[in-house]
């Protein structure tokens, strides 16, 4: 159980701050209770939408990433759809792709480490070795 | 159809090409004699911006890098045109219509 979510949602602009802080902390008790973790919550602001959503051009982004299973993003998104301010929602799973990241992460320095001295050695070859693999 | 099939045959480490420069008759050149006559036939082997910059993560929230390879209409713009390879491609299509669904790129801007 420790798949890692971002759940990212709109909450319409005309809301007020006390209100948004009871929802987010809502939100972070269900996780907490259901036997998950909330990493982080990012509050990114008003922006302007792309498109109109149900007749709203702007909106309050709130990036919630949270560890846990898929049961409990299942009773999230129940939550969200159910509560009326918040007019859009989207939950991607993340830790399939940082783990990709952080296997790149470590060839790389592994790469680094097994030539650092003689650097204009390396530099030749790992240009030598760089052009194969993009072309 | 059948440039591709070529194309895969060919294989001499032509990461981006779609076509293999110089078969036939015709001069191993740039954009000279295109095949269709279409003048995008190989013009100044562009490389993927992600393999350069070694940008491995395309994240939906970052706008501004997706934005780039959106056209003003709002599709996305083939790869023939960015120079972008395919595994790249592949998730820049994800992140930008992950992106649009969460309202932070158009489905269609001023419609061409």
């Amino acid at each position: 159980m420790n798949r890692t979510y971002e759940l990212m949602f709109i909450v319409r602009p005309d809301m007020v701050e006390e209100e948004l802080d009871k929802l987010i902390s809502t939100l972070e008790s269900q996780v907490t209770s259901s036997g998950g973790a909330v990493k982080s919550v990012e509050r990114m602001g008003k922006r302007r939408l792309a498109y109109t959503v149900r007749r709203f051009h702007d909106g309050m982004y709130i990036l919630l990433t949270a560890e846990g299973s898929g049961a409990l993003i299942h009773e999230l998104e129940r939550r969200l759809r159910v509560t009326e301010p918040v007019i859009k929602f989207l939950t991607v799973r993340v830790d399939e792709e940082q783990k990709r990241l952080d296997k790149i992460k470590q060839i790389r320095e592994s790469r680094k480490k097994k030539a650092p001295p003689a650097p204009a050695e390396t530099s030749a070859d790992a240009g030598g070795e760089a052009a194969p693999v993009t072309a | 159809m059948a440039e591709e099939t070529r194309s895969t045959f060919s294989s001499s480490g032509e990461r981006g090409g779609d076509r293999p420069p110089s078969r036939g008759p015709r001069p191993a050149g740039g954009p000279g004699g295109g095949r269709e006559g279409g003048r995008k036939y190989f013009r100044r082997k562009k490389v993927c911006k992600f393999c350069v910059e070694k940008i491995e993560a395309i994240n939906y929230k970052d706008v501004r890098l997706l934005a780039q390879f959106v056209a003003e209409s709002g599709k996305i713009v083939p790869r023939r045109l960015t120079g972008v390879c395919t595994p790249h491609q592949r998730r820049l299509s994800t992140a930008i219509k992950q992106a649009r669904n969460i309202a932070l790129l158009p489905f269609a801007g001023r419609a061409s």
